[in-house]
């Protein structure tokens, strides 16, 4: 679609789409967490200006190599299944998202959480911290190497458990395109009674889930995890002339 | 080709291992002249503190340029990170160092007052949710600002005004997550 500047500021402000049936619902009950946390009223429109579709260009200063590899943060190796997870950073136009920083957090092979809040009484692993963050390159490429998080109870209902799973958190390259959420392992028997995995709309679900990828798998050394991430596109200008400008 | 957005989830309860950055709430460094600290608390609609949440802020500089190659005046000279981040405390608080962002042109014409936009992220929250912190000392550009102007609630423009102190130099801007005081937060 063609952007004309509307008149008085002479600014074309390229928006980013706002997809549905992607998201979970701030308000979600079986998730308990969400009774006194999810706002009550309804969110206010915000079409994007110049504050959301700029956002910060973090990372090259912020990184070593080294962080990437989370089996090789310590002395020795930690405990585990060794696994690459690896894939792109894209938008839903299809276009790489390149240069931009991402930052995962996990438990350890056992299911623990390195914090102090974690009480699950399995073993923490000394020779695993569970951060690890890294750039994509320029095809919006990114490779984690680490171990397969395991399963831990939590409290939200009786006889509760998290399917595996590791903590994304990715900037893109606008404020718009924040996003933090979490990505699954293929056939995980314990997705149908998790309120976390279940709020997302049932057709948007497997997105959450990577692949298990042969090519990926490093011979006598590690399985390799598929899983690429979508950010919010580019849409048409906000602001158009209502009039004949189109 | 187009592909499905990935869907939002909880950042979860234990955040706090991946996320902060030792230099996360200083967006300036504490001694650059004219830096100005905004604090303020997170809570639920228990009115209780948020211990595990984390805030981020986003903003122009002084001069309102963005440090980023979309602002289409431009990009502003780099040096200013514009970008800030600090985990709530055990008694719920966060803290950003920074500077006064400029006013900004909107593309409707209009001008936007000095504003940041917050992202709020915590366990019970399954997307991030949005709010903005605007001036206590601009009452003529905040009356002018398009998007407070979009706030069909009135009484809820107060909450996005962040509190002054006699030296201008701290803000004070809780954020209520629900309840009566519930922050206005916005559909990004």
């Amino acid at each position: 679609m063609a952007v004309h500047p509307p008149a008085g500021s002479g600014l074309v402000v390229p928006g980013y789409e706002r997809p549905s049936g992607a998201h979970p619902p701030l308000d979600f009950a079986r998730y308990r967490s969400t009774a006194l946390r999810a706002p009550r009223r309804p969110l206010v429109l915000l079409p994007h200006r110049l504050t959301e579709i700029t956002g910060p260009l973090l990372g090259a200063e912020r990184i070593t190599p080294a962080d990437a590899d989370l089996t090789a943060q310590h002395e020795d190796e930690p405990q585990g299944q060794r696994i690459i997870v690896s894939g792109r950073v894209l938008d839903t136009g299809g276009r790489a998202v390149p240069d931009t920083l991402i930052e995962i957090w996990q438990p350890n092979a056992a299911g623990r959480y390195r914090h102090q809040v974690d009480d699950h009484p399995a073993p923490l692993d000394p020779n695993f911290t569970g951060v690890g963050r890294c750039l994509t390159d320029s095809q919006g490429r990114y490779r984690f190497v680490t171990i397969k998080p395991g399963s831990y109870p939590w409290r939200n209902h009786p006889n509760a458990w998290r399917p595996a799973h590791i903590h994304f958190s990715l900037f893109g390259r606008a404020f718009t395109q924040r996003l933090v959420t979490q990505m699954y392992f293929p056939g995980d028997p314990l997705f149908f009674q998790d309120p976390i995995f279940n709020s997302v709309p049932e057709a948007a679900r497997d997105r959450m889930i990577s692949r298990f990828d042969l090519e990926l798998t490093v011979p006598e050394r590690a399985l390799g995890f598929r899983w690429d991430i979508v950010l919010r596109g580019r849409g048409a200008a906000v602001f158009e002339q209502p009039d004949g400008h189109r | 080709m187009s592909a499905g957005l990935t869907p939002s989830q909880t950042v979860g309860p234990f955040l706090a291992i991946g996320l902060p950055w030792p230099d996360g709430p200083f967006v300036v460094p504490e001694d650059t002249p004219g830096a100005i600290t905004i604090t303020g608390v997170v809570r639920d609609g228990a009115g209780d503190p948020v211990t595990d949440a984390l805030v981020e802020t986003w903003q122009a500089d002084p001069d309102g340029r963005f440090a980023h190659p979309d602002d289409p005046r431009g990009a502003a000279s780099p040096g200013f990170r514009g970008f800030g981040r600090c985990p709530t405390g055990s008694d719920g608080s966060y803290r950003i160092v920074t500077l006064k962002p400029g006013a900004l042109p909107s593309p409707d014409g209009g001008t936007e007052a000095p504003h940041l936009d917050v992202s709020v992220f915590a366990r019970g929250l399954l997307d991030r949710v949005v709010t903005r912190i605007y001036f206590p000392d601009e009452e003529q550009a905040n009356t002018a600002d398009p998007v407070l102007a979009s706030i069909a609630d009135r009484g809820g423009v107060a909450t996005l005004i962040a509190r002054p102190s006699p030296d201008n130099a701290r803000l004070r801007f809780d954020i209520h997550l629900q309840g009566d005081r519930e922050t206005v937060f916005f559909d990004v």
